[in-house]
């Protein structure tokens, strides 16, 4: 269970230097890169990824941001700058599969980057785990227990509405034996962490309330022991409530990646 | 016979009213760029048989869905009924389908059901909205007018209902009293209750049973040539408008094709442009957003079902996404009559954004989907702010400072944090 990895992650570049090909390109992300917390769920994904086995690569250094916060906000030169360079070197690997650790950048790369000539297969993390659960390469065994214990589950926009992928974070879930329950507002209906159209990026319009707050408020209600989490910029954000809320000693805010490798011992 | 003349008359100049104002309505959508929804065609029409015939997304919010439905379902099938209207006042016949018997007798009751109902889901929505004041009705782009709007439109429904059912209960008691030109047809399982309240003499009978069937028909054609005032448009739009919905991913935003070109051209110098619309980046004004935006606008019932699941309005900003269509609507409206008044390319140095939708409301947006979501007819608030921001980000280098920086990160650095690209992988290596 050390948070070290006791494993080389191969990056794109060593891969094709020895001739090789991968089956997935793990895209990381910014926030999967560089933000501490994500940082964790970032090497859960790539324990996860060893740990079955599958042939995958990361681009490292070689990757940059999707343009996603540039184009919510606006700013489509940008973006498109971005997604061109970042297709270039996507393209030039002859990347045909990916999975992302964050939606921002599975709606981007799935949904965007195809009408600029980038057409791969796109699955969030929480997608991949699913199908290795359900091909029986992952289980809940072999780690912590989270018999009993209550889960809520929040919706990410751009997994859920955005992409209409509700189910797979939950299927992930349910191999737990654990308790879930779900928000009053929730798949189709779910609030809103706050982050989302760059809004993670800057404070907030005055109002009377924060928007993780309001919806911190409402997964507390089902008196959950773990929030989880399929996206960096909702990690973030429901964290904060929940320390604001001083709860950060009986609730646990644990990415769909977290609660998997903890379940397996990995 | 005069009266087959003056209700010809009456039928035409209605008719002709609405005609006029349809065309200033297609004229303003057209301000509208282009926009392609051509793709899918058996998809689009299942989408709008689904949501706008099927009401399916109603359904979220269950009384008001079944209430709605009756409304509906009453208001299409009574419309049956004029047709017969129609054609008794064109050629002074009554009761023209009678000769259907049975099937007459089974129309005609439904009809009262169906009526009555209407009658009832009129009076709780008033209810809803005068007593109970249910707190979606109510916000700052609710001003007077849209209130009275749904007032108007509810308190009218009732008064047609009223009319027809006391048509037929008049009718029902000349039928009886044997009285000349009212022919024994049709069966009155609601009004049969109301023909103790009506006088017993004929001739009161027949000016109630006349005036009710006037008042029932000029009331629907005034009805009719109300809708382009009102926000009730929806009774029309709703079906072009989920049609021509957006049948991607919602998460998806256009990429624009402008943009593309000056992308390439920049990476790659022997690239030769295909053609794209001209006008500024992102929209400043009605005409900079798409004819589809501009349907929506006109479409919009200002439910406000898009308002109440908005996190930045629910947590107390000033975002709203009904405002948003109203405001793009009281725009497009005002361009259209500036436009009536001394055509073509006349400024009134207002736009969309500033005059009507301010920055603020803009940046709240966290372009969750909520609102897309929520609408019951598919329509799209979000494409239009984003058009807004568009126009504000890269037109006019105008967006909040912190937005800035982190555009400033994404282009140095290729992250939205100061970070160094060269510390990108250094997440495998820490712990």
């Amino acid at each position: 269970m050390s948070e070290q990895l006791n494993f080389e992650v191969p990056t794109m570049a060593e891969l094709i230097a020895k001739g090789e090909e991968p089956e997935i390109l793990f895209w990381v992300g910014c926030a999967g890169s560089y933000d501490e917390r994500a940082q964790k769920t970032t090497r859960d994904i790539c324990k996860i990824l060893h740990h079955v086995g599958i042939k995958y690569a990361v681009l490292g250094t070689e990757e940059s941001c999707t343009g996603d916060p540039a184009k919510r906000a606006g700013n489509e030169f940008l973006f498109q700058m971005q997604a061109m360079t970042n297709i270039e070197v996507l393209n030039a690997y002859n990347i045909k599969k990916i999975v992302t650790g964050c939606p921002h950048c599975f709606n981007t790369i799935k949904n965007e980057y195809p009408g600029l000539g980038g057409s791969y297969e796109v699955i969030h993390h929480t997608q991949l785990i699913q199908q290795l659960i359900d091909e029986g390469k992952l289980k809940a065994e072999g780690g912590e227990s989270f018999k009993g214990k209550k889960i809520t589950y929040h919706d990410p926009c751009y997994l859920g509405r955005g992409n209409g992928v509700y189910e797979a974070p939950r299927k992930a879930l349910e191999v737990l034996d654990a308790q879930l329950v779900e928000m009053k507002r929730c798949k189709s209906n779910g609030l809103c962490c706050g982050a989302g159209g760059a809004q993670m990026f800057k404070e907030p319009e005055k109002g009377n309330k924060d928007i993780n707050i309001e919806r911190i408020e409402e997964a507390l209600e089902t008196q959950p022991n773990i929030i989880a989490a399929g996206c960096p910029f909702c990690m973030t954000m429901i964290s904060d409530g929940v320390k604001l809320k001083d709860q950060d000693q009986n609730v646990q805010v644990l990415d769909i990646a977290e609660i998997t490798v903890r379940a397996n011992g990995l | 016979m005069i009266a087959q003349i003056v209700f010809i008359a009456i039928t035409l100049a209605a008719i002709a009213l609405f005609s006029y104002n349809i065309k200033k309505v297609i004229r303003n959508i057209q301000l509208g760029k282009s926009a392609d929804r051509s793709d899918q065609p058996h998809k689009r029409l299942m989408t709008m048989l689904k949501v706008a015939f099927g009401q399916t997304k109603m359904f979220f919010r269950p009384i008001p869905a079944f209430l709605h439905l009756i409304v509906y379902a009453g208001f299409v099938i009574i419309n049956i009924e004029v047709v017969e209207i129609l054609i008794d006042g064109i050629f002074g016949s009554h009761r023209i389908f009678s000769g259907l018997g049975f099937i007459y007798d089974f129309l005609i009751g439904s009809f009262e059901i169906l009526a009555f109902g209407v009658w009832l889901g009129c009076a709780i929505f008033l209810i809803r909205r005068n007593v109970i004041k249910l707190k979606r009705f109510s916000g700052v782009e609710m001003t007077k007018w849209p209130r009275s709007d749904a007032n108007y439109i509810l308190i009218s429904e009732i008064l047609l209902m009223t009319a027809f059912l006391l048509m037929n209960a008049a009718d029902a008691k000349l039928q009886a009293l044997g009285a000349h030109h009212y022919t024994n047809a049709g069966a009155f399982p609601i009004s049969q209750y109301l023909q103790n309240v009506l006088p017993n003499s004929e001739g009161a009978l027949v000016a109630i049973e006349r005036g009710c069937w006037w008042f029932h028909i000029i009331g629907i054609l005034a009805f009719l040539n109300y809708l382009p005032y009102s926000k009730h448009f929806h009774i029309l739009f709703a079906f072009p408008n989920t049609y021509f919905s957006n049948l991607e991913p919602k998460g998806e935003f256009t990429n624009m094709k402008s943009v593309t070109n000056e992308v390439k051209a920049m990476l790659d110098p022997s690239f030769t442009p295909e053609e794209a619309e001209p006008g500024r980046f992102g929209a400043k004004d009605v005409n900079d957003l798409t004819w589809v935006n501009l349907m929506n606008a006109y479409t919009c019932t200002e439910c406000g079902r898009c308002t109440s699941v908005c996190p930045a309005n629910i947590t107390g900003k000033l975002l709203s996404p009904r405002k948003i269509m109203m405001d793009t609507r009281d725009r497009m409206e005002e361009v259209g009559k500036n436009i009536d008044k001394t055509g073509n390319g006349f400024d009134d140095g207002k736009s969309l954004i500033d005059s009507y939708i301010s920055r603020e409301e803009i940046w709240a947006c966290t372009s969750c989907n909520a609102c897309t979501e929520a609408c019951p007819i598919n329509i799209d608030p979000l494409a239009i702010i984003t058009e807004l921001r568009r126009y504000a980000v890269m037109e006019e280098s105008q967006s909040p400072a912190s937005i800035n920086t982190m555009l400033g990160n994404i282009e140095n650095n290729g992250a939205p944090w100061k970070y160094s690209p060269a510390d990108r992988f250094n997440w495998a290596k820490e712990s």
